[in-house]
């Protein structure tokens, strides 16, 4: 689960992690009157410039026009207006772009470098592994490609736990001044208890700034959290925004299915994640594109069959449907008998081809040949993929 | 021979008493499985279904001294139950479980790690596995047993339905399997591609090898340098994922690319330069390992390491 750059400073500056000062807002208005009122905006001690910033669950908002400086008050509320409501289209968001439903306006820092310091759950070592880069502000797969000496990653033993030692070595590595010393270590050691304590899955500050006056500050801030343990902490959970999600997903989500939108045409429903790629595969190979992917579980019941039909059919750009059903423990005669069921509850309008096998295939495939659907009805995957390509580009 | 298991394993189920652990600990008795009781916390001291119920693993080890513990406990608590296995020395422990946080299983792996560089020798299969069986001797996991046939070919995979595709063409070309072990779908789990494949090397029964990877991580590709130098044995590989967009999560918490790494493509090009017969449709899986036993090559040199 990801959340907000703006929710993620929060949780920063609950665990010690100095972040900047701002506010979020929803409407052009909440900053009108913010601007009025909020001390970040007024007084001796008010910043020399803001950063008025997109919330939106991606990156690269900069590039895409996301991200506005401005340098007088008086400007901010015109940048709020430019940037609400926006289509953000980023390398993350795919062509679609997203929406821009919050702003997060902040104090500008007076930059002298900028650093990279992530936190990650690294599969090789299975600990976390803590990364750390000079190349501040670029993105560290690149800075991995082009300069991988100028990392250092650090995986923390559980057993182990986090020691101040590790934070001196990033520290060393980083070539901060002396005087940050002590600032720095304990950044590292707060952004781990962060990453235990809450089941981050990812932090990364991006860049990690020293500003003018020796203070290290986390200018940018993206966090996910695992999905399998967000179960455990209530406030987390809390923090999930639907608006970032696909609704689809969304709908799909509260019948245990387990949806993701894809850009093709040709939708697919099969039973069992790894059987699900492969399935979108086979689609591809077959000369189709996959419209999703699409576990519905081991069950495939009919309840089941029937609310994955509805969520398939309201994608509009779905020309065709691929059920490919490995029966094991559940057989296939009774799967047949949910499809058929579900088939005629929900009108289906676009080419269905139903692959059937395992326990009880052949029985289960006549059912579906005798029940009157407009079902084509095959035996192996590729077989079935080769259907519904052809009925699809045959417009069948 | 096979890998693992056989008929003389004696397995116990964790959460025998729950939905799913009473289920399956049935299902595999039915197959045949030596299943000798459970343990449900609380509820020790009864039988369930006929099977005897103990309070804890170390109860069960006492009165039984079992093989395998077959995990079906709430994702919340598949961490400990683990733990109490590790702790309790049980040789194999298969779980089931999915949806176990990541960190929970950093720290078991580290755990179990240090066990056995203590000398202890405990083997876990999973999280978020199908289990493993060894058909005709010992169904341990959740996999339908019917599909499958003793014979020769060794199967080891991240997925659950799409190893009994794999499985179901094997048995339907005459070829059969020696052992499948599902290995699961998790980022952090216990055995790797490489320590099946390293068991597989050793059996005698095992004459090619099926491995089924997914999308995510680099442990294919480990697998992939393994089979090049240490193994004689022919090994054909099928990786899902090639329409899978980056950065979404395809089920598996595992199967995700992340940073532009772990694509199918670039896995699939690894496995291939590195002398593993890749399939890119899974429909060809069996007919696959047939050509190649076939061919008379299903024997060739090791790399000198």
């Amino acid at each position: 689960m990801n959340i907000h750059e703006y929710q993620a400073k929060e949780l920063f500056k609950e665990f010690g992690i100095p972040v900047p000062n701002g506010v979020l807002v929803e409407t052009v208005e909440q900053a009108r009157q913010l601007v009025g009122t909020s001390p970040l905006f007024k007084g001796d001690s008010k910043p020399a410039v803001w950063a008025v910033k997109a919330q939106i669950h991606a990156g690269g908002r900069g590039k895409a026009g996301g991200v506005k400086i401005a340098k007088t008050v008086e400007e901010i509320p015109g940048f709020v207006e430019q940037i609400l409501g926006k289509i953000l289209v980023t390398h993350q968001t795919g062509p679609e772009g997203r929406k821009v439903q919050k702003v997060w306006i902040e104090e500008g820092s007076r930059i002298a470098r900028e650093y990279y310091l992530s936190a990650v759950v690294d599969r090789t070592s299975r600990r976390i592994t803590l990364i750390a880069s000079t190349e501040g502000g670029m993105e560290i797969e690149e800075v991995a490609h082009s300069h991988p000496e100028k990392i250092l990653h650090i995986s923390i033993d559980p057993a182990e736990g986090y020691s101040p030692y590790i934070g001196r070595r990033l520290f060393s590595f980083l070539g901060l001044p002396f005087q940050t010393q002590v600032q720095f270590v304990n950044l590292v050691r707060d952004l781990l208890s962060f990453f235990q304590q809450r089941d981050a899955s990812m932090v990364e500050i991006n860049p990690l700034v020293l500003t003018q006056d020796d203070k290290l500050i986390a200018l940018d801030a993206k966090v996910g959290f695992d999905d399998n343990a967000v179960g455990r902490h209530p406030s987390i959970k809390g923090l999930r925004d639907l608006l970032e999600e696909n609704e689809l997903e969304i709908e799909a989500s509260k019948y245990n299915l387990n949806y993701v939108k894809l850009d093709g045409n040709i939708a697919c429903m099969v039973n069992g994640a790894g059987l699900a790629m492969a399935t979108m595969d086979v689609i591809a190979l077959a000369g189709g594109s996959p419209s999703n992917f699409l576990d519905v579980g081991g069950g495939a019941s009919k309840e089941t069959v029937e609310q994955a039909f509805r969520i398939i059919l309201s994608d509009p750009h779905v020309k065709g449907i691929f059920v490919n059903i490995f029966g094991g423990i559940v057989r296939c005669e009774r799967i047949a008998g949910g499809i058929i069921a579900a088939a005629q509850d929900v009108k289906i309008t676009v080419p269905l081809v139903v692959r059937l096998q395992g326990t009880n295939a052949k029985e289960g495939r006549e059912m579906l040949k005798n029940s009157g659907l407009a079902i084509q009805v095959a035996e192996e995957l590729f077989e079935g993929a080769e259907k519904i390509v052809l009925a699809v580009k045959g417009g069948a | 021979m096979s890998i693992l298991v056989d008929r003389s394993t004696r397995v116990i189920v964790q959460g025998i008493t729950g939905k799913e652990g009473s289920y399956h600990a049935m299902a595999c008795r039915e197959y045949g499985t030596k299943v000798v009781g459970g343990v449900t916390p609380g509820k020790g001291g009864g039988t369930h279904e006929n099977f005897p119920v103990w309070n804890s693993v170390f109860d069960a080890k006492d009165a039984e001294n079992p093989d395998v513990s077959l995990i079906f406990v709430p994702p919340a608590f598949a961490a400990d139950a683990i733990l109490e296995s590790i702790a309790a020395e049980i040789p194999l422990i298969v779980c089931i479980t999915e949806g176990i946080p990541v960190l929970d299983m950093v720290k078991v792996r580290r755990v179990l790690d240090a066990r056995n560089a203590e000398g202890s020798a405990i083997r876990l299969i999973g999280p978020n596995c199908p289990g493993i069986i060894t058909p005709d001797g010992a169904k341990i996991g959740i996999m339908p047993g019917y599909i499958h046939n003793r014979g020769r070919v060794g199967v080891v995979s991240r997925s659950g339905t799409l190893t009994y595709e794999a499985v179901w063409q094997l048995t339907q070309l005459g070829l059969g399997e020696s052992t499948c072990v599902g290995i699961g779908g998790d980022p952090v789990r216990g055995l790797n591609f490489i320590d099946v494949l390293e068991l597989f090397e050793k059996d005698p029964e095992t004459e090619a090898v099926v491995m089924i990877g997914e999308i995510g991580g680099e442990d294919e590709e480990a697998a992939a340098v393994f089979a090049q130098t240490r193994m004689s044995k022919p090994v054909v590989g099928f990786i899902a994922g090639l329409t899978a967009p980056p950065g979404r999560r395809m089920g598996h918490a595992g199967a995700i690319v992340s940073g532009g790494k772990g694509t199918a493509k670039e896995k699939m090009a690894f496995l291939e330069s590195h002398g593993v017969a890749v399939v890119d449709n899974p429909s060809l899986i069996g007919k696959t390992v047939a050509d190649v036993l076939a061919s008379g090559k299903a024997r060739r040199p090791l790399l000198p390491v």
